[in-house]
C-alpha cells in the first residue's frame, strides 16, 4: 500500500451550503469533497476481505475496489470499477438511503462513524462527468427491438443495459421530460437536474430513443408496442398515483398532493422568478408524512418563501422513514416536527382557502407488521395547527393505466404488477416489470437493479426465441 | 412536434386549429382530451378533442383565448409547431344505447359538446342541440351544430341572436314540450352546468357533464384535478372528464378553479404587455 491509512472516527465532513442562505436558493445543498478530502475519506477504507458493505449495496458495487482506488489517486480505475455495476453513480451517491445499505454494514461505523461510501461514489462520478473527453461508442445493433415505458431510474437503466448489447432501445415517457422521479420530485437543491440531463444524453449517444408525451395505455397501448416490431417489453412507469388522507376539507384550495406541489416546483419550475407555473406563496405549511418526499416538500415550501414549516408525523423522530442526512438538513433549515401527531382535518376559510390543521395526538404502542410500534390516538387530544397550505406526502401507489389497458396484465391487490422471479416477467410473455411499479414507492437503487436484472432476462429471452 | 396544418378564428376570442398528430388521431374519441404546451417553457394545459380525421392523421382544438398559456398557443400559426401534445386522455363519453338525447353547450363549452352531438348524430340518435352564448358576438359552431342535429337552439343572455333567455329555459321549453330524453349532455361553465343539473333532477332526466378543472399531468400522478362526485374524490383527468351531474359538487369545483386567479391575471397582464412590443417593436 502506498499511503498511510487514516484512522479519524469521523467521516470526513461534507462541505455544504451555509443553512439560512440555502433555505432561500435552490442550489445543491451539499457541495461535494474536494481532491484532498476524497482521497483523505478513501483512506479510512480497511479494505475488508468479506466487504460486507458490498453485500448491502442492491448492485453490488466493488466498494473496497473502488475506494482503493482513489486512495491511490487513480480515478480512471475509480470510476472503471464503480461504472461496471451501475448505471448512475452521480444520482446514488446522492440520494442512496446509505445508512441502510452500504454504509450501515461498513466496519468503521462499529466504533466511530462508517465510510462515506456514497459520498466518495459522488465524487468520482462529478469527476467523470466533468470531463470533456468521455467518448462512448455506439455498440453494433444486433437488429432486435425493444421497448420501454417510463423514464425512471428502472426504465433508463434497462434501456442503458439493452443498448449496450445492441438492442435498438426506444423509451416513452408520458411527461414531456424524461427522467421520472428524478425530474418531477426530488428537487434541484438535492439532485441538480444538469445531472439527470446528462444521463439521458449518455444514453441518446448510445442510440437510444426518448419520446416524450407518449402515455401508454392511451396513445400506444402494450399490444401496439409489440405490433411496432417490439420483441419485448420494459415496463417502469413507477408509482406515481398519490394517496390522499381521506378527512374532511382535503379539497380546499391550499391542500397539494406532494406530487403536484414538487411537479409545480420542480418540472414546471416554479421556483424560477420568471416561471409561468403557478403555486402558492405560503406562509405556514404543514407537510404530512416522513418519508424523503415529505423532507423534499417541506424544505421546498420553505425555499419557496414559507416562514414556517411543520412536518407532522404520526410516530416519533426514530421512526422516520427518510434518510438520516435529509432529516439533518431539515432540521438544520428550520422545519419543525410535530412527531406522534396524525391530521384528522383540514380547516377552511370562508373562501375556500386552508387556515388550519385539525390532528389528534399519538402514542406508541406494540409493533406492526412491519416492526414499528404503531401508533395509537390519545383520548381528547385534538389541537389545531394554523397554516395556509397543507401538502399530504403519504405515499402513492402504481397508477392503474397500464394495468387496464393491458389484457393478461395481473397486478396485486396494491395495483402492483407482479412478476416471476428477478428478472422481472410478468404473466404477460414478452413483458417485463421493475421498480415501483412492480414494488411499490421504494429507491433508485433498487429501481435501477430491477432495470437491469430485467435486461439480462429480456436479451435471454430474445436470444431464446430467436434461436 | 406537431404542426399546425389550419387555423382559423371562430369569434374575437374563439380559435379552431387543426394539428397533425397521427397516433392521437387513431385514438381519440368523443370526450377525450389532449395536453398542450405551446412554447418549451410553457405550462401544460388541457382542451378537448373538438373533432379528428384519422385518414389525415389530424386533431382539431377549439380554444378560448383566457391567459397566457393560450395567448401563446394562439401567436402560433399554420406551418408552425406545438412543442408538446400529448392525448387522447381521459375516459370517453358513453354514449351506446342512447336514442334521444339533449346537448346542452354553453359558450366555448360548445366545442366540447360538440363531438359528442356529431358521434350520437352518426349512430343514428335523435339530437336536440342548445346553444348559449352571452351575445352574437360570441357564437360559434352554428353551421356545425345545425348540420347535425334534428332540433337547434341558439339563445343569447341579451337577445342580440337567437332567442333572448339562458340555456335552461330553452332546455325546460323542450322538456315540457313533451320530448322525453335518455340522457342529457351539459357542457360549459360550471355554473352553467349546475343549473341545468338542478333543472333535469326536477324532471329525473340523467345528466352527464364534463368537468374542467385545472390540470397538470392529466395522468392520475397529481391529484390536482380532484373533484368530489357523490362524496368520494375522483381525478377528472382519469376517472372523466365526464361524470354524472347529479352526483358532482359544483360549488367545491368552483371554488377549486379559482385557486390561482390572482397569478394568472398577473401572468396575462404580462403576456399582453410582450404581445404589444411584439407588435409595436
Ligand atoms: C420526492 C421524492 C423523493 C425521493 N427521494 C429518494 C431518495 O432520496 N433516495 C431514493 O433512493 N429514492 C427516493 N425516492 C424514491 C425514488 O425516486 C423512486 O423509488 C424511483 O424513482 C422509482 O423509479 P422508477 O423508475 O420505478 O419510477 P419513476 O421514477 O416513478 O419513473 C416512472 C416514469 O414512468 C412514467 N410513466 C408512468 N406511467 C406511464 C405510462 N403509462 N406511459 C409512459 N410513461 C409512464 C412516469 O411519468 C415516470 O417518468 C424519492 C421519491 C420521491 C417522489
Ligand atoms: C378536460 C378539459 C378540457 C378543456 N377543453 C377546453 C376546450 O376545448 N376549449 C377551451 O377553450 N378550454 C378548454 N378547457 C379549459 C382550458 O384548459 C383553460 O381555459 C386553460 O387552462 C386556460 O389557460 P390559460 O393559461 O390560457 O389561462 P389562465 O391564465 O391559466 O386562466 C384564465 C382563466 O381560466 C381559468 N382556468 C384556468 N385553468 C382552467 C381550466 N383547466 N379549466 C377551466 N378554467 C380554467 C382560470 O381560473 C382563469 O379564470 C378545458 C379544460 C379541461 C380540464
Ligand atoms: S449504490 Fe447506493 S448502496 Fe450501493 S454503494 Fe452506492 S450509495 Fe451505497
Ligand atoms: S466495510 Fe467499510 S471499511 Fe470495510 S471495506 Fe467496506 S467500506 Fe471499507
Ligand atoms: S391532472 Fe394530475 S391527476 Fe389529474
Amino acid at each position: 500500500m502506498a499511503f498511510e491509512r487514516n484512522m479519524d472516527p469521523k467521516k470526513t465532513p461534507m462541505p455544504t451550503q451555509d443553512a439560512e442562505k440555502r433555505s432561500h436558493n435552490f442550489e445543491e445543498v451539499a457541495l461535494g469533497y474536494t481532491y484532498e478530502m476524497a482521497v483523505a475519506e478513501a483512506r479510512r477504507c480497511l479494505h475488508c476481505k468479506n466487504k460486507p458493505c458490498q453485500s448491502a449495496c442492491p448492485v453490488a458495487i466493488d466498494i473496497p475496489g473502488f475506494i482503493g482506488r482513489i486512495a491511490e489517486e487513480d480515478l480512471q480505475g475509480a470510476w472503471e470499477i464503480l461504472s461496471a455495476s451501475t448505471a448512475l453513480p452521480a444520482v446514488c451517491g446522492r440520494v442512496c438511503p446509505q445508512e441502510h445499505q452500504c454504509e450501515g454494514k461498513c466496519v468503521r461505523g462499529i466504533k466511530g462513524e462508517p465510510v462515506g461510501i456514497g459520498r466518495l461514489e459522488r465524487f468520482v462520478a462529478d469527476w467523470h462527468n466533468a470531463r470533456e473527453d468521455q467518448k462512448t461508442e455506439k455498440p453494433k445493433a444486433n437488429g432486435h427491438k425493444v421497448a420501454i415505458v417510463g423514464s425512471g431510474p428502472a426504465g433508463l437503466t434497462c434501456a442503458g443495459e439493452l443498448a449496450k448489447m445492441g438492442y435498438e432501445v426506444t423509451v416513452y415517457e408520458a411527461l414531456h421530460q424524461a427522467g421520472g422521479v428524478l425530474v418531477y420530485g426530488i428537487p434541484e437543491f438535492r439532485l441538480p437536474k444538469a445531472i439527470v440531463a446528462q444521463e439521458i444524453e449518455g444514453l441518446k449517444k448510445l442510440g437510444v430513443k426518448v419520446e416524450t408525451n407518449m402515455v401508454i395505455g392511451k396513445v400506444l397501448t402494450i399490444d401496439d408496442l409489440f405490433d411496432m416490431g417490439n420483441e419485448a417489453i420494459f415496463v417502469g412507469s413507477g408509482a406515481g398515483l398519490p394517496r390522499f388522507m381521506n378527512i374532511p376539507g382535503e379539497n380546499l384550495k391550499g391542500v397539494y398532493s406532494a406530487n403536484e406541489y414538487l411537479t409545480r416546483v420542480n418540472l414546471m419550475k416554479a421556483y424560477q422568478q420568471d416561471s409561468k407555473t403557478p403555486i402558492q406563496r405560503s406562509q405556514k405549511v404543514a407537510v404530512v408524512g416522513g418519508g424523503n418526499v415529505a423532507m423534499d416538500a417541506a424544505r421546498c415550501a420553505r425555499r419557496m418563501g414559507a416562514d414556517e414549516v411543520t412536518i407532522v408525523y404520526r410516530r416519533s423522530m426514530n421512526e422516520l422513514p427518510a434518510r438520516k442526512e435529509e432529516v439533518e438538513h431539515a432540521l438544520e433549515e428550520g422545519i419543525a416536527f410535530k412527531t406522534l401527531s396524525d391530521p384528522i382535518e383540514v380547516l377552511g376559510d370562508e373562501n375556500g382557502f386552508v387556515c388550519g390543521l385539525r390532528c389528534i395526538a399519538m402514542e406508541l404502542g406494540e409493533p406492526d407488521e412491519s416492526g414499528r410500534r404503531r401508533p395509537v390516538p390519545v383520548k381528547d387530544s385534538a389541537f389545531d395547527i394554523p397554516v395556509d397550505a397543507v401538502i399530504v406526502a403519504i405515499g402513492t401507489s402504481p397508477n392503474p393505466l397500464i394495468r387496464k389497458t393491458t389484457p393478461g396484465l395481473e397486478t396485486n391487490k396494491r395495483g402492483c404488477i407482479i412478476t416471476e422471479d428477478e428478472g422481472g416477467l410478468t404473466s404477460r410473455d414478452g413483458v417485463y416489470a421493475g421498480g415501483d411499479a412492480v414494488t411499490g414507492a421504494a429507491t433508485v437503487i433498487l429501481s435501477m437493479g430491477a432495470g437491469k436484472e430485467a435486461a439480462k432476462a429480456m436479451d435471454a429471452y430474445i436470444k431464446g426465441k430467436n434461436q | 412536434m406537431f404542426e399546425i396544418v389550419k387555423k382559423e378564428p371562430l369569434n374575437a376570442t374563439v380559435t379552431k386549429m387543426v394539428v397533425k398528430a397521427p397516433l392521437i388521431a387513431r385514438k381519440a374519441q368523443p370526450g377525450q382530451f389532449i395536453i398542450f404546451r405551446a412554447l418549451p417553457d410553457s405550462e401544460r394545459i388541457p382542451l378537448t378533442i373538438a373533432d379528428y380525421d384519422r385518414e389525415k392523421g389530424t386533431v382539431t382544438i377549439i380554444f378560448q383565448i383566457v391567459g397566457r398559456g393560450t395567448m401563446e398557443l394562439n401567436t402560433l400559426n399554420v406551418g408552425d409547431s406545438i412543442n408538446d401534445f400529448v392525448g387522447p386522455l381521459g375516459t370517453p363519453s358513453h354514449l351506446d344505447g342512447l336514442k334521444k338525447v339533449a346537448v346542452v353547450g354553453g359558450g366555448v363549452g360548445c366545442a366540447i359538446a360538440y363531438p359528442v352531438a356529431k358521434k350520437l348524430h352518426k349512430m343514428g340518435a335523435q339530437v336536440h342541440a342548445i346553444t348559449g352564448f352571452r351575445n352574437k358576438e360570441l357564437v360559434i359552431l352554428e353551421q356545425d351544430f345545425r348540420d347535425i342535429s334534428d332540433v337547434y337552439k341558439i339563445v343569447t343572455d341579451d337577445g342580440s341572436y337567437g332567442e333572448k333567455g339562458l340555456v335552461t329555459d330553452a332546455l325546460e321549453q323542450l322538456i315540457k314540450e313533451g320530448n322525453q330524453y335518455d340522457e342529457v349532455f351539459a357542457i360549459g361553465p360550471l355554473i352553467m352546468m349546475k343549473f341545468v343539473c338542478l333543472l333535469t333532477k326536477k324532471y329525473g332526466i340523467k345528466t352527464v357533464v364534463s368537468m374542467n378543472p385545472i390540470m397538470i399531468d392529466g395522468t392520475g400522478m397529481c391529484g390536482g384535478c380532484r373533484l368530489t362526485v357523490g362524496g368520494e374524490t375522483k381525478f377528472a383527468c382519469v376517472d372523466g372528464p365526464d361524470f354524472d351531474g347529479h352526483l358532482v359538487d359544483f360549488d367545491e369545483a368552483m371554488k377549486r378553479g379559482a385557486m390561482y386567479r390572482q397569478f394568472e391575471a398577473r401572468e396575462r397582464e404580462e403576456e399582453c404587455e410582450l404581445m404589444q412590443k411584439e407588435v409595436e417593436g
